[in-house]
């Protein structure tokens, strides 16, 4: 595939609002993680990378209908950057009909429903009357609001992949600008703390009671974490910018909620996005995994990125510093990943103390300066969805 | 480079809907030649699911099987080989409803499994399971324009990657209290089998462009049908599977945003 510019980006985790605060935070080795205080689920044992002050965000009175946590923390993470500038510039450039929204979410707004639930009319069981469903919870509902927030007219939808979504928004933007259907297109990924994901991947046992340990001997389960993230892709700039180089997608076909043991879907897609970008194996000078932390993840991505790197290649997750973001996992570590390219740095895996000798891959336990060509990030979803990206680091482009 | 066009070929469709049991029964009714029923939709057992895997699977997986199942009937061999755009407007509203209520609940217990129907790509993960398909899956939602939106999606991956693709659209009836906010009277499910290339199979060809902004969509022609299509999201694919059935005409389906596609079929 042709190489698209990355034009912009912009992350808000758990680690602060920005990728100043960001790569602050991963540069010192300092974990977003803290005990659960998310109302409701105090009585998890676990920790959670919760994005400060989201209870003070007001969204602008023209979008007050779509207020609730994970609207709030788009609205956030949209304000960080320059971002909102950029957009301007593109759909100012373009045109409002030709610049794409594809977001990615797993739960969207759906701890708005939760509430509501909890409040239901004694006698008759109904909802309360000023919730809304459309502009809250409904998976698209996030998708719509940052086309709003945006002014943008062009194609739009939620791709809602569990884990993989928002690195598969990468995906399907890239063939929507191959194919004309648009000259840009802001992707993204959203995720907001919810009772249905904590309470669901602890009945699942999937949840660490302490912080996170990808790839680490004694890891145990996620960390749930919240997160927005955003990127805008260009058909063509004259600025430098950095790169998506190859995007690879596949399906595991084994099991709704556990990993294929070897990693078959996962190599699939790994090998599909480094093909895309026209690059040897060898050509990946970083690999940021998956890296959940559960024992079952970890062992079959490592297995798959054995088979088709090698065991040499630098590995780590970034999940000890943001915890999972489910349906934003995509993108908060793409941009995690363009910052690393951007100035030179493959991350350590935070958290990792003695690797897993079963994991047979080079899982980094100290950062690593070093000049990075190409980095490959991967995206694992429920329901056996695989999706990984090979992004570039900043080039000249040559414009239209 | 030309504008946005997708030309690619329908291999055949799958429909499991109140009185469109099937594509073949349907096709009568989507022609003209015999009124539309509104009958109760029976409750489909999925053929292709292993057991622990049917066991498992909620009402709106095996409504979008009872489409996807008819479209691959007798080709499973090359079911496997298909990527898949999978849609719905809202998900699994059953599941969300069991799940908001255990969790508004003293105890909170949510079960593994219905925590795992709960995402949006559930059909489409239960789908690759059956077929053994480790092709690109994707799952999409834009509320009331999920069915163009879905089509845009498909045509796009057929054409630019060359791949087959089995298109589903699906949505089922929505109960209390989420009905309060949210009405889909009638279950509906349809499934397309997109190539790029014609085969001697081929129902007809479709070609996918932008339609002109905020042209609101024609209705189905059939009065029944109507009334099914403005019901459920899913179903606004209906005025597009009458040209199918009739081999000629184009429909208009509506995105988000204002925008519009047109698809229009082309005889094999």
């Amino acid at each position: 595939m042709k190489a698209l510019p990355i034009t912009s980006y912009t992350l808000t985790t758990a680690l602060g609002a920005g990728l100043e605060a960001n790569w602050g935070q991963l540069e010192a080795g300092v974990s977003g993680l803290r005990p659960c205080a998310f109302a409701g689920s105090e009585a998890l044992a676990t920790w959670v990378g919760e994005v400060d002050g989201l209870d003070r965000i007001a969204l602008p009175p023209r979008l007050a209908a779509f207020d609730c946590r994970n609207n709030r923390l788009a609205w956030h993470g949209l304000q960080q950057d320059g971002f909102l500038a950029a957009v301007a510039a593109a759909v100012e450039r373009y045109g409002p009909g030709r610049v794409a929204c594809y977001i990615g979410t797993s739960t969207a707004g759906i701890h708005q429903t939760e509430l509501a639930y909890m409040a239901l009319d004694a006698q008759t069981g109904a909802l309360p009357a000023d919730y809304r469903y459309e502009t809250t919870h409904n998976t698209y509902s996030i998708g719509e609001f940052v086309r709003l927030a945006l002014g943008l007219e062009g194609v739009s939808c939620v791709i809602s992949t569990a884990c993989s979504s928002s690195a598969k928004v990468f995906a399907s933007a890239r063939r929507s600008i191959a194919a004309g259907w648009c000259d840009a297109a802001v992707v993204g990924g959203v995720d907001s703390l919810c009772l249905t994901t904590l309470y669901g991947f602890n009945a699942l046992q999937l949840v660490a009671a302490q912080p996170c340990r990808p790839c680490d001997i004694g890891r145990s389960g996620i960390s749930i974490g919240e997160a927005a993230g955003f990127a805008l892709l260009e058909r063509a700039t004259h600025a430098a910018a950095p790169a998506l180089l190859g995007c690879g997608e596949s399906s595991d076909a084994h099991h709704m909620s556990s990993p294929h043991p070897e990693g078959a879907g996962a190599r699939l897609a790994m090998a599909a996005a480094i093909e895309a970008a026209g690059l040897a194996p060898a050509a990946i000078d970083y690999v940021n995994l998956h890296g959940t932390g559960t024992p079952a993840n970890d062992l079959a991505e490592a297995r798959a990125v054995a088979q088709l790197l090698g065991g040499e290649v630098a590995c780590s997750s970034t999940k000890g510093w943001t915890g999972h973001t489910l349906g934003a996992a995509g993108i908060v570590e793409a941009a995690l990943s363009l910052l690393c390219l951007e100035r030179g740095l493959a991350p350590r895996s935070l958290h990792t103390t003695v690797r897993d000798p079963a994991l047979e891959i080079n899982v980094l336990l100290e950062h690593r300066a070093q000049r990075l060509g190409a980095v490959l990030t991967n995206s694992f979803g429920f329901g056996g969805s695989n999706c990984s990206l090979v992004l570039g680091g900043t080039q000249a482009w040559e414009g239209q | 480079m030309g504008g946005p066009v997708s030309r690619l070929f329908v291999e055949t469709v799958g429909l499991f809907a109140p009185g469109l049991s099937s594509w073949q029964e349907g096709c009568a009714v989507l022609q003209g030649r015999a009124p539309w029923q509104d009958e109760p939709l029976p409750r489909y057992q999925p053929a292709l699911l292993p057991a622990n895997e049917r066991r498992r699977a909620t009402a709106l997986v095996r409504l979008a099987f009872g489409a996807c199942e008819q479209a691959v009937a007798g080709r499973l061999q090359e079911a496997a080989g298909l990527a898949a755009v999978f849609a719905s407007s809202g998900g699994d509203y059953a599941i969300n409803d069991q799940i908001c209520r255990a969790l508004a609940s003293v105890e909170r217990r949510v079960s593994p499994t219905q925590f795992h129907n709960s995402v949006h790509n559930a059909p489409a993960g239960y789908w690759s399971i059956a077929t053994g398909s480790r092709e690109p899956s994707l799952s999409l939602c834009a509320y009331d324009f999920t069915a163009g939106a879905a089509l845009l999606e498909a045509a796009t991956l057929v054409t630019l990657e060359r791949r087959s693709v089995l298109l589903a659209v699906y949505d089922n009836t929505i109960e209390w209290p989420m009905s309060g906010k949210r009405e889909v009277l009638r279950p509906f499910s349809a499934a397309l089998w997109l190539t790029p290339e014609p085969t001697a199979q081929s129902l007809c060809g479709l070609v996918v462009a932008p339609g002109e902004r905020g042209r609101e969509p024609a209705g189905a022609d059939a009065a029944g049908l109507e009334l099914l299509r403005r019901g459920n999201p899913a179903a606004r694919l209906l005025p597009l599977l009458e040209c199918i059935a009739r081999q000629r005409g184009g429909a208009v389906l509506a995105l988000p945003g204002g925008g519009a596609l047109h698809a229009a079929v082309r005889p094999c």
